[in-house]
């Protein structure tokens, strides 16, 4: 089985269908880009492998646990699951130290100490040792980012989903955050990134998904995805972008 | 005008009347303690999303909210025996401020709960923490320190609200100051003295509230 | 005294108390929202003294009880030689009370107008009164509503008080009922619900409005 696995899952907000026979399945350590329009669904899927969302059909299973389930622990699943918002959403009355420690000492119950030879580990991936007793404010966009990735890595979940997380900086800070998932692509990390960098998701994703009004409309390796678009719509969305 | 003031009166109770005032303190003390666990209570009802609790809570509030503190006590005090519920007039005057500043409270923390960022609920929910371990964690911290300005301004609010207890006869200051009156007939000057009594004890408790505040939501850097 | 039941005629005798509660509330809100207003004129004119003034009066009213407040007044004025009732020592300090909670909420909404507004007006060389009527209280009197009508509960609630010093309103005919019937859990769970049934609708036209200014300033 795959580590993650999307199968026929439909979703609907009131009458508006956002999700629409969507299967996908994510091998360990592979790389996906989902790109699309806003709109199109992408960060509504991705919300819904951590179970944020709850679907109407089909299956999600991420390492073998069924996420849709009646009796779906989401607590034990999401400590499978790391997910970085565009939004950075650390906890502001909090110093980056314990951002990082409080999941790991609350849910998984690691004794302070550890948790702490974690928070100084994590951040070291990210570059960010020195902020270690900042509280978030004090930082820049890219930083706190890069600090909320540190500190969904330090739950050492199996996938990490990423929604949109250069959406929200400023262009000269959109490098340092890029780099940092490059640096866990080639550690082997399983991600699914929803992203609208797309000299990024060319070099880093194993594979690309393009998103349209619900569906995945196209998919395939980047470099044919890119370079020779099927339908009209990827065509379109490619040369807006680009 | 022929009147003569006798302060002179009122100083040779001053020992009464601070013993009233300490009464005074340690009432508003107790009730907001008290108080304040039944608003987070509250506002946990009001934001779980359980209608049931919701609508109990609801109707707490507006009740308290909508009557006069005056006929609570009275209703609790003088009523409730009927139902074999009876109180010392402290205990009927504690239960009457708590249920009082509960349901204030609940209505400040509710607003403060539903000011804190949806994102804020989702990362904790993602990180796998429980609903009642991100209202402890991400929820509460952030809330009470928006909230509390407006807790504290209640907190005099209920301060200046014990005086009303003193018609139950509970022992604070100003059934001291009846007390006083009903005895020396310095009525204007006894009143008066009190009266900057309490000016003092909330000019302090704003103060002390504002320091408070400083220290434990202040940054240190 | 003779103990009788308590009965219809008790609910009406309660009912027609209501119209003094009613009365007071009225005056109180009157006489306090002309003064109140007077105080925050006196709080945001560049005059220093009449803002401290002005400041410190509602210092004083806020931060003392209101049951204080009328036996001070209720004896006070005594003092001063004029033998009043306990009506219009009620009215008096009611109004007291009424101007200063009122004065700080309006204040609070004519600085909640954002610093450009009087900026820009200054800058077209409005007169200060000229700015505050024709610019900042328009929007300013806009965000005040649901707030002082949220007020005028609290005005209502304050009455229960007067029975104290004798103004024989709602409260004070129930606890003189309540003498003759002995029926306390009745007769005060009677004056809960008038008490209840004038406030709640304020309570939630207040609520009501704030939301919907809420909506057209989020639009």
């Amino acid at each position: 089985m795959s580590l993650v696995q999307i199968e026929k899952v439909y979703k609907k907000f009131g009458d508006l269908q956002v999700l629409e026979d969507i299967s996908l399945n994510v091998e360990e350590g592979q790389q996906i880009a989902i790109i699309g329009r806003s709109g199109s669904g992408k960060s509504t899927l991705l919300r819904c492998i951590n179970g944020l969302e709850p679907i109407n059909q089909g299956n999600i299973h991420v390492d073998g646990d069924l996420v849709n389930g009646q009796k779906t622990n989401l607590k034990l699943l999401r400590q499978k699951v790391g997910i970085v918002f565009q939004s950075y959403n650390l906890f502001p009355h909090l110093t980056v130290e314990r951002n990082i420690t409080l999941a790991p000492t609350v849910v998984k119950k690691f004794a302070l100490a550890d948790a702490r030879a974690l928070a100084h580990e994590v951040l070291r991936q990210v570059g960010l040792e020195d902020k270690i007793d900042s509280y978030p404010d004090q930082l820049s966009g890219g930083q706190q980012q890069r600090v909320a990735i540190a500190r969904s890595l330090a739950m050492q979940p199996k996938v990490m989903l990423f929604d949109e997380i250069t959406s929200a900086l400023d262009p000269e800070l959109i490098g340092e955050v890029l780099k940092v998932l490059e640096y866990l692509a080639q550690q082997g990390m399983t991600m699914i990134l929803v992203t609208h960098e797309m000299g990024f998701a060319q070099r880093v994703a194993d594979r690309v998904v393009f998103m349209h009004e619900g569906r995945i409309w196209e998919s395939g390796p980047p470099e044919q995805l890119f370079a020779s678009p099927e339908t009209p719509e990827l065509d379109s969305f490619i040369r807006a972008i680009l | 005008m022929e009147y003569e003031f006798h302060f002179e009166v009122v100083f040779r109770n001053s020992g009464m009347l601070l013993e009233g005032a300490w009464l005074t303190i340690q009432l508003s003390f107790a009730a907001t303690v008290l108080g304040l666990l039944v608003g987070i209570l509250g506002a946990l009802c009001k934001t779980s999303g359980i209608k049931p609790l919701d609508w109990i809570a609801s109707a707490y509030v507006e009740i308290i909210r909508n009557t006069p503190f005056l006929v609570q006590i009275f209703f609790i005090f003088f009523g409730l025996p009927s139902l074999g519920i009876r109180m010392s007039p402290l205990q009927a005057a504690l239960v009457a401020l708590t249920a009082n500043l509960g349901a204030y409270a609940t209505e400040i923390i509710r607003a403060g709960i539903e000011a804190i960022h949806r994102g804020q609920i989702e990362a904790g929910l993602s990180l796998g923490l429980s609903r009642l371990q991100v209202f402890r964690y991400v929820v509460l911290f952030p809330a009470l320190k928006t909230v509390y300005p407006a807790l504290s301004s209640q907190f005099i609010l209920l301060m200046l609200g014990t005086s009303v207890v003193s018609q139950i006869s509970a022992e604070e200051l100003t059934h001291i100051a009846n007390f006083l009156h009903s005895r020396t007939f310095r009525n204007f000057e006894i009143y008066f003295v009190v009266l900057l009594m309490y000016l003092a004890m909330s000019t302090m408790f704003r103060a002390l509230f504002h320091v408070t505040y400083l220290y434990a939501f202040g940054r240190k850097r | 005294m003779l103990l009788r039941d308590f009965g219809h005629g008790d609910i009406l005798l309660l009912i027609y108390a209501t119209r003094w509660t009613i009365a007071l509330s009225l005056i109180a809100f009157a006489g306090g929202g002309l003064f109140g207003f007077a105080f925050t004129i006196l709080r945001i004119l560049p005059i220093r003294l009449l803002n401290y003034l002005s400041s410190a009066y509602i210092q004083i009213i806020q931060g003392t009880p209101l049951l204080l407040q009328l036996f001070v007044v209720f004896f006070g004025l005594a003092i001063l030689g004029w033998d009043v009732s306990a009506w219009t020592a009620a009215a008096v300090a009611l109004i007291a009370y009424t101007s200063a909670f009122l004065a700080e909420i309006w204040r609070g909404c004519i600085q909640a107008i954002p610093k450009p507004q009087w900026e820009a007006s200054s800058s077209l060389g409005l007169g200060i009164f000229q700015l505050l009527w024709y610019v900042i209280m328009p929007q300013a009197i806009k965000i005040s509503i649901p707030p002082t009508v949220g007020f005028l509960v609290q005005v209502i609630k304050g009455t229960a008080l007067t029975s104290v010093i004798g103004f024989v309103e709602l409260t004070r005919t129930a606890q003189l009922i309540n003498n003759v019937t002995l029926e306390p859990f009745a007769v005060y769970s009677v004056i809960a619900v008038i008490y209840f049934s004038l406030c709640f609708p304020l309570t939630s036209l207040s609520r009501r409005l704030e939301r919907r200014l809420n909506v057209s300033s989020a639009n």
